[in-house]
C-alpha cells in the first residue's frame, strides 16, 4: 500500500466519524423504538438550515449555536414522538414508514419554500483550515479530527446513558418488551419520547458538523439517510460502537474507490456494503 | 359508593370487552384491609382480564373500580402504581436483557417509597442476590417468578395483584414462593391471588371468589366451602 493510499484511508476513516454522527440517532431509534425513521436525513438538513439562520442572525459560530440549541432539540424530538410518531408505533412497520416518509416530503418542500433550492455551506472559522502534521508523512485536517472525536464522545455518552443510568435501564426495558412495561406501570410512550429527545440532540450535533463539512440543500436528506442506514446495518442493528465502525468502513471505501477512479467513490461504498451484507447478514457487531 | 380511604379495592358492575367479546360480566369484588383474596377459575374465566382492568390495561371496560378511595378508572397505569397498586403479571414478563438487579430497581423507581428495599428482597430470595448481575433471561422459571414478585413488591404497594405465580413451576418452587406471602401480609399489604391451582390458593386465602365464564359463580371463606361445591362452580354444569 502506498503512502498516498494510506493517507486516503485515514481521511476516509475520519469521514466515518461524520457518518457515525448522522447514523447514531437512527441506530438508537431502530434499536430502542424499533422503527425506521425515513425523515432522519431531512431532520438533519432542517437542523442545518436552522443553524444557518441562527448563526447568521446572532453572528455566532454554528458549533456554539448548536450547543445552545441542544435542549430545544431534545424537546423537539420528545414532542415529535409524543404527538405524531407514538400514534403509529407498534401496530406494524408500515404506518411508521408512511408517516415518516410524509414528514420527509413536508420538510423538503417546506425548506424549499423558505430557503429556495440553492446549496449552502456554513463557516466554522479557523478550525476548518488548521491541520496537524502526522508522522512526518501526511497532514490531517483539524476539523475532521474534531468531528471524529465528537462522534466518539457522543457514542460514549450514549453508551453510559443506556447502560449505566437508571433512565437507560428503563429505556432498555421498554425496548425489550413495551407491553410488559405498560402492564407494570412503566409508560412505554414516555420512554420512547425520551429516547427520541436524545435522538433529536444527536441530530443537532450531526447538523452542526455536516453543515460545515459539506454542502447541503433542501433535497439532500434522503442521500444522507442512505449512508446513515448503511452505517447502522454494517455495524449491526442496535450496536452504537458498531455504527462508528460501519461509518469508518464506508468512508474508507469511498476514498479508496475515488483513488481508483472519481466515479467509483459512491459505487465503492455501496459495493462494500453489499459485500458485508452477503458475508455477515447481521452486521459486523450483531447484538445477541 | 366509592369506597373508604382505607379500603384496598372495591369493584362494582365491572364489564371488560375485547372487541365484541365480553370477557368479564358485572363483577362485584372487594378486598378489605390486610386481606388475601383468592380468585380461582378455569382458563378463560376472565381472571387476567379482571386484573388488567384494575390496572387500566384492558381494551375496554365499564363499571367502577376504586382503590383506597381513588377512582382508578380516571388514572393512568403509572399513577395507579404510584398510588400503591402493583401487578405481578401472568407469565412473569421480565425484561430479558436487563440484569436481575436492573429489573428489580425498575420496580423501586416507578413505585412508592416504603419499607421494602432491594436488600430486603435479597434477604427473602437469597438466590437473587447471588445472580443479581446476570441477565434475567438466564434464570430458571422459578427464579424469574421471584424477580417478578420482587419487582412488584419494590413498588411498595398497599395492594398486590398476583396473576398465576405458580404457572409452569415445580411444586417445590411454588411452595417457596407461597411461603413468602405471609411475610408480604405482615408488611400490611393486601393481596389478590389468582390461581388455577385451587388447593394451593385456598390454603393462603381469607376469602375466595370463583369465576366462571367471566362472572362470579361463588364467593366464600375457604373453611366454609365444600370441595364438591367449589368444583361445580369452577367448571360449571
Amino acid at each position: 500500500m502506498t503512502i498516498d493510499m494510506l493517507n486516503q484511508a485515514i481521511q476516509g476513516a475520519l469521514i466515518g466519524g461524520l457518518y457515525a454522527l448522522f447514523a447514531v440517532g437512527l441506530s438508537l431509534s431502530l434499536g430502542v423504538i424499533r422503527f425506521i425513521n425515513i425523515a432522519h436525513g431531512d431532520l438533519i438538513v432542517l437542523a442545518s438550515f436552522l443553524l444557518m439562520s441562527l448563526s447568521g442572525l446572532l453572528g455566532l459560530s454554528p458549533f456554539v449555536v448548536a450547543l445552545f440549541m441542544l435542549p430545544l432539540a431534545f424537546a423537539a424530538g420528545y414532542w415529535l414522538q409524543r404527538l405524531l410518531l407514538q400514534r403509529v408505533v407498534g401496530e406494524s412497520v408500515l404506518p411508521v414508514i408512511l408517516v415518516t416518509f410524509g414528514l420527509s416530503i413536508m420538510i423538503q418542500n417546506g425548506l424549499l419554500q423558505a430557503y429556495g433550492p440553492d446549496t449552502h455551506k456554513l463557516h466554522g472559522g479557523q478550525i476548518e483550515v488548521a491541520s496537524v502534521h502526522m508522522f512526518g508523512l501526511f497532514d490531517i485536517g483539524f476539523f475532521p479530527l474534531a468531528v471524529f472525536f465528537t462522534a466518539i464522545v457522543v457514542i460514549a455518552a450514549l453508551d453510559i446513558l443506556l447502560y449505566r443510568t437508571s433512565i437507560g435501564a428503563r429505556i432498555r426495558a421498554v425496548a425489550d418488551d413495551p407491553a410488559a412495561a405498560d402492564l407494570i406501570g412503566l409508560s412505554s410512550g414516555r420512554m420512547y419520547a425520551i429516547a427520541m429527545g436524545v435522538v433529536g440532540m444527536t441530530v443537532m450535533l450531526a447538523a452542526s458538523c455536516m453543515s460545515v463539512w459539506t454542502n447541503f440543500d433542501p433535497a439532500i436528506g434522503p442521500s444522507r439517510l442512505l449512508t446513515a442506514f448503511e452505517a447502522v446495518v454494517l455495524g449491526g442493528l442496535g450496536s452504537l460502537w458498531g455504527t462508528l465502525v460501519g461509518g469508518m468502513v464506508l468512508g474508507i471505501a469511498q476514498n479508496l474507490g475515488a483513488q481508483m477512479d472519481a466515479s467509483w467513490q459512491i459505487l465503492a461504498q455501496h459495493l462494500i456494503f453489499l459485500l458485508v451484507l452477503v458475508l455477515r447478514p447481521r452486521g459486523l457487531f450483531p447484538k445477541a | 359508593m366509592s369506597g373508604a380511604d382505607d379500603e384496598p379495592l372495591r369493584v362494582e358492575k365491572l364489564n371488560v370487552y375485547y372487541g365484541q367479546f365480553r370477557a368479564v360480566h358485572d363483577i362485584d369484588l372487594t378486598v378489605a384491609a390486610g386481606e388475601i383474596v383468592s380468585v380461582i377459575g378455569a382458563n378463560g374465566a376472565g381472571k387476567t382480564s379482571f386484573l388488567k382492568a384494575i390496572m387500566q390495561q384492558a381494551d375496554r371496560a365499564e363499571g367502577s373500580i376504586h382503590a383506597f378511595g381513588l377512582n382508578l378508572r380516571t388514572m393512568s397505569t403509572p399513577q395507579i402504581v404510584a398510588a400503591g397498586v402493583a401487578l405481578v403479571p401472568e407469565g412473569r414478563r421480565l425484561f430479558p436483557s436487563l440484569t436481575v438487579a436492573e429489573n428489580l430497581r425498575i420496580g423501586w423507581e416507578i413505585g412508592r417509597r416504603g419499607s421494602i428495599t432491594l436488600d430486603r428482597i435479597y434477604s427473602w430470595f437469597p438466590v437473587l442476590a447471588e445472580r443479581r448481575d446476570q441477565p434475567a433471561r438466564r434464570l430458571s422459571g422459578g427464579q424469574q417468578q421471584m424477580v417478578a414478585l420482587g419487582r412488584a413488591l419494590l413498588a411498595n404497594p398497599r395492594l398486590l395483584l398476583c396473576d398465576e405465580i405458580s404457572l409452569g413451576l415445580a411444586p417445590v418452587v411454588v411452595g417457596q414462593l407461597y411461603d413468602i406471602l405471609p411475610k408480604i401480609r405482615a408488611e400490611g399489604i393486601s393481596m389478590i391471588v389468582i390461581e388455577q391451582d385451587v388447593v394451593r390458593s385456598l390454603a393462603v386465602a381469607d376469602r375466595f371468589y370463583c369465576f366462571l365464564e367471566g362472572a362470579v359463580s361463588l364467593v366464600g371463606r375457604p373453611q366454609d366451602a365444600n370441595r364438591d361445591v367449589i368444583m361445580r362452580h369452577y367448571f360449571g354444569g
